[in-house]
């Protein structure tokens, strides 16, 4: 975990695993919320140009969380 | 300024609200029901002379001193075994009483040294007080016969004479003083709950005996202090006292350790500590203490402390002393700099839960008004973020829900991931009384900790795998609710009835019950089951967690759960119950409060909220970055990157501190300049190119706030030694780079912080001196404040319980690492130790050892003592080995305490999933026999050495 795109990949989907269990729109909500709410904005525009790379290792509902959180921005 | 004189009524408080009347000489008084005659008469300002009595244990009755008549009684009853009763008529003098406390008085003293000139407690001793009471002039019985004064008689040695204890390091035993009241022994025992101490003996041989006649130091005594408070004579006295002499005046003040919040008095000659004594008046300890705070503030004046301010160009240079301006300019200069070529958002702070409130609230301010970004954090994020988190998300604050004094109606207590007996001592001490009075105990915690078993106290102990807390959690809850114990009527009228029905659903799945979680967790589940029934309908339960329960992949995680179990049972809203986070340091909960994480301003208010952040904006006059900012891992990680450039660090040792040490040094070397503030060159000062010397809590006002959001001031007793209290040298470095913040006290901060923050509006250094303390919210609906949280409703609106999946930690143990590390504390030491290795304490607790279980050190050929080395997936480091059944077999355990153990090489870069808190709790590790310290830890030892070299200082030429 020493790159930077892989801990932060790691990072969004441990918040993923988190709401996991409520279910895949409530889970989208919550992924997102929390990426916005604690995230500072160096370390989302790198998510999110991890996203435009490919988001190779994001979990789906993680990427969903993503894209949403990206066309709220 | 005066000494602080508490009244000592003599024997406890009752509680009874039924009301007595009866008449002392002549006086009409009216007192609670179960009030001895003593208190009474104490209380109608009467002192009925005393020895064996005082006000912090039950009465005992064994002087014969407070002897007293009442109308119609035979005989000359002991006022403090005897209660009061409607209509008695009691006479406190008469002849016949003064005669037989006269002859009372005579038989002690003609067992007792007459060198009250020279002795310690000359002035402080109520023997010689009560001599003085009773009017005794003449011993009749002379010294000739057998006595316990002299350690010669009649030209033989004396057998009855035992010589001094001075094992101890902070109090001495003088048994030939001693007048075998038992306070001490009873303080032992109801006070704090150790049991160490007792009577050996009977008649003229009763001796006070620390365990079976061993020293202090070499009995269970823990030296809490409670002896040395209740002893009435010279027999235990503090070692300051005989050194220094009987103090004059005497402030009150808050402890600086952990995050009990102790009050103590601070009793002084002039600027010198005499001795610290706990202040009955305390909301916290009640007048109670621990060994830190009663005892081990000598770092305050510790050789070491650095006075002077120093730069450097680079780490590898000698430190340079320098005027505080010179130390100024250069760092702002550097912090200009950074920001100009990397970016406004390249720098940043650490605030310290060490720090007062204002400190804090100031350092914050610094960095989001002053360097114009969130850049700021705080050691909370490696210790209670995710009670944070957690409470906030489910109940609607980010603090525990009780005050302390709560104990004293709980029914059954849950203690998860925490042991309060090595950690929080005087609340452990308050806790035990309860459980000495019939509590239940239930012990969640992979070790057999203090709290376990201790004298007439066992609990039920669940002995989970590190790292299972989830699982365990989330079975009690499947318990409760599918064997129909769940508290439905309190569920529906407070809390979200469709969120608690799809939980209700998730945890009632077979996957969550005892038996199918047992294999993951190692939990039996018929213990676990029991527990689950005892906390669901044995009356009010209160939880009690720790840093075992936060620091986890899953520690926000673990806190939802057990807020859901509380809120599942009713356990919520009113004395006695409640979920009660127990804070590692001082003022954890105040720099939570103060708005030190970086995506929220003082009162938990997000920074992205306009109408609170232009509230800032209008008060602090400047326009602020409405953008979360870096956490403390995040900061560590944009340094390697090469985004985060500048760190000014507030009374913290991160390096010593967080987790993955190699990985702090390396974020550490990448930054341009980091600004340490503190007491000592620390193990992050040596990566450091400026240290601003800090100043101790006895050397600045301010405000503590702890565990139970109690706000507590801190008083001023002596001059900076450094020149200059913490917030004041915050200011000036603001100044420097062009930020002014214009305070001439600590109170003006705390009216701007109550001027900002809803929960704080009502308090006031004015306020706090008038109420000892008040406990936050504290505004125009709580102008006391508020002991018991969520009364009658949730802060948020309905209580909220959320889906809890256990996710197992990424950190598994496998053939190279099969053993799991988790970490604590020790009772004698303080967090990484800066302080209380600078005292005393250090005869308890010199090393960090690895506690392993017999099993596990058998098969590696490792014995009691040995060195072993101690590897993980992150680093490797070596310490002794104490082999114990404590810890179950495949877990190793150790502390934190010491720099030269680094057990922070070991742990890893994991962290909860929700505030990357860090994962200290459990570390894949292996173990094997060693010569000695590691490679690492020889290189470490040396750069750290080198690191600390000061440059000789050269008189600059005209």
């Amino acid at each position: 975990m020493s790159s930077s795109p892989d801990k932060l990949v790691y990072m969004a989907n441990q918040i993923g695993k988190f709401f996991q269990s409520q279910g895949h729109d409530r889970s989208v909500q919550g992924i997102s919320e929390h990426i916005w709410k604690f995230w500072d904005p160096r370390m989302r525009k790198q998510i999110f140009a991890h996203l435009d790379a490919g988001g190779a290792g994001l979990e789906p509902d993680v990427r969903d969380a993503l894209l949403k959180l990206r066309q709220q921005a | 300024m005066s000494l602080i004189q508490e009244t000592d009524f003599g024997t406890p408080k009752s509680k009874s609200e039924a009301m007595v009347t009866l008449t002392i000489d002549g006086n009409q008084i009216t007192v609670p029901e179960g009030t001895s005659i003593m208190r009474a008469a104490m209380e109608a300002g009467t002192q009925i002379p005393k020895l064996c009595a005082t006000d912090m244990v039950d009465a005992f009755g064994s002087c014969r001193l407070c002897l007293v008549e009442i109308e119609g009684r035979a005989g000359t009853p002991a006022s403090c075994t005897t209660p009061v009763m409607p209509g008695l008529v009691v006479h406190t003098q008469s002849e016949r009483l003064k005669k037989l406390r006269k002859g009372v008085m005579e038989l002690y003293i003609s067992d007792h040294p007459l060198d009250c000139l020279t002795c310690a407690a000359n002035g402080d001793c109520e023997l010689q007080d009560m001599a003085g009471a009773v009017g005794l002039r003449d011993v009749r019985y002379g010294y000739e016969g057998e006595n316990h004064v002299f350690a010669k008689s009649h030209g033989c040695e004396n057998d009855n004479w035992m010589p001094k204890d001075e094992s101890n390091p902070y109090f001495t035993y003088d048994p030939s003083k001693c007048i075998v009241c038992s306070r001490c022994v009873r303080a032992c025992e109801e006070v704090q709950g150790t049991f160490a101490l007792t009577i050996s003996g009977r008649g003229f041989d009763s001796r006070v005996s620390p365990g079976m006649n061993e020293s202090f130091l070499g009995s269970e005594c823990v030296s809490c202090g409670a002896c040395v408070q209740a002893c009435p004579t010279a027999t235990l006295t503090e070692k300051s006292v005989i050194e220094i002499g009987q103090p004059e005046h005497s402030v009150v003040t808050t402890c600086a350790y952990c995050g009990v919040g102790c009050a103590f008095k601070a009793e002084m000659r002039g600027e010198e500590v005499v001795r610290m004594v706990p202040w009955k008046d305390g909301k916290a300890n009640r007048g109670h203490s621990c060994v830190k705070g009663r005892f081990a503030w000598g770092y305050t004046t510790h050789k070491e402390r650095i006075l002077k301010p120093m730069i450097r160009e680079r780490i590898e240079d000698p430190w340079q002393e320098v005027s505080w301006d010179e130390a100024f300019n250069f760092a702002a200069a550097k912090f200009k700099g950074i920001q100009q070529k990397y970016g406004r958002d390249s720098v940043g702070g650490i605030t310290s839960s060490r720090c007062t409130n204002e400190e804090t609230y100031l350092v914050q301010k610094l960095i989001r008004a002053g360097f114009g970004n969130n850049n700021v954090d705080t050691c909370a994020r490696v210790c209670h973020s995710p009670t944070g988190y957690g409470l906030s998300q489910t109940f609607g604050t980010s603090a525990g829900t009780q005050d302390f004094d709560s104990v004293e109606d709980t029914d059954v207590v849950l203690i998860i991931g925490a042991n309060p007996a090595s950690a929080h001592p005087v609340f452990a001490s308050r806790l035990k009384k309860r459980l000495r009075q019939g509590a239940k105990l239930i012990v969640i915690d992979p070790r057999r900790t203090e709290m376990v078993e201790s004298p007439h106290v066992k609990a039920l102990h669940l002995p989970l795998m590190p790292g299972t807390n989830v699982a365990v959690l989330t079975a009690l809850a499947h318990v409760i609710v599918t064997e129909g114990l769940a508290n439905e009527a309190f569920v529906r009228e407070r809390c979200d009835w469709s969120e608690f029905e799809d939980w209700a659903a998730f945890v009632s799945q077979d996957k969550h019950s005892p038996e199918a979680t047992a294999i993951m967790t190692g939990v039996d589940p018929k213990a676990l089951r029991e527990a689950a029934r005892i906390y669901a309908t044995g009356g009010n339960g209160a939880i009690y967690y720790g840093l075992g329960v936060t620091e986890h992949s899953q520690g926000s995680t673990t806190v939802i759960a057990i807020a859901n179990l509380a809120m599942v049972t009713g356990n919520i809203g009113r004395p006695g119950v409640g979920v009660n986070p127990l804070r590692g340091q001082n003022n954890v909960q105040g720099s939570c409060d103060m708005g030190s994480f970086p995506h929220e301003l003082p009162g938990y208010r997000h920074i992205a909220g306009d109408a609170v952040r232009e509230q800032f904006e209008a008060m602090w006059n400047v326009k602020l970055n409405n953008e979360p900012g870096l956490r403390i891992p995040n900061m560590f990680d944009a340094a390697i990157e090469g985004s985060f450039m500048g760190l000014y660090v507030q009374g913290e040792d991160i390096l010593q501190s967080d987790p993955n040490t190699k990985h702090v040094v390396a974020a550490l070397s990448a930054m341009e300049c980091v600004i340490v503030h503190d007491l000592f060159l620390n193990e992050t000062a040596n990566y450091a190119h400026v240290f601003l010397p800090g100043s101790t809590f006895l050397e600045k006002d301010g405000t503590f706030t702890n565990a139970e959001r109690r706000i507590q001031r801190v008083r001023k007793v002596m001059t900076p030694l450094n020149g200059y209290a913490d917030w004041e040298v915050t200011i000036m470095l603001g100044k420097a780079m062009g930020f002014e913040m214009n305070y001439s006290h600590p109170s003006e901060i705390m009216d701007e912080i109550a001027a900002l923050t809803p929960t704080f509006a009502g308090v006031s250094y004015a306020r706090l001196d008038e109420l000892g303390s008040v406990q936050w919210p504290c505004n125009e609906k709580a102008p006391e404040g508020t002991p018991v949280m969520h009364i009658g409703g949730f802060v948020r609106g309905k209580g909220k319980f959320i889906l809890t999946e256990y996710i197992a930690t990424d950190e598994r143990t496998g053939p190279r690492y099969p053993l799991l590390l988790t970490t604590g504390r020790i009772l004698s030491q303080y967090n990484v130790g800066a302080q209380t290795r600078r005292t005393e304490n250090v005869v308890w607790h010199a090393e960090d050892r690895l506690e392993i279980h017999p099993h596990d050190a058998e098969q590696r050929g490792v014995r009691d003592g040995d060195w072993v080395r101690l590897t993980s997936r992150a680093g490797e480091t070596t310490l002794r080995a104490e082999i114990t059944d404590r810890v179950a077999p495949g877990v190793v355990y150790t502390t934190f305490h010491h720099p030269d153990t680094q057990a922070n090489v070991i742990t890893t870069d994991f962290s909860d999933w929700a505030t990357n808190c860090p994962e200290y709790k459990v570390t894949a590790v292996q173990i094997s026999p060693s010569n000695g310290p590691s490679d690492w830890q020889k290189a470490y030892d040396e750069q750290a050495r080198n690191s600390r070299r000061i440059a000789p200082i050269v008189e600059a030429a005209e």
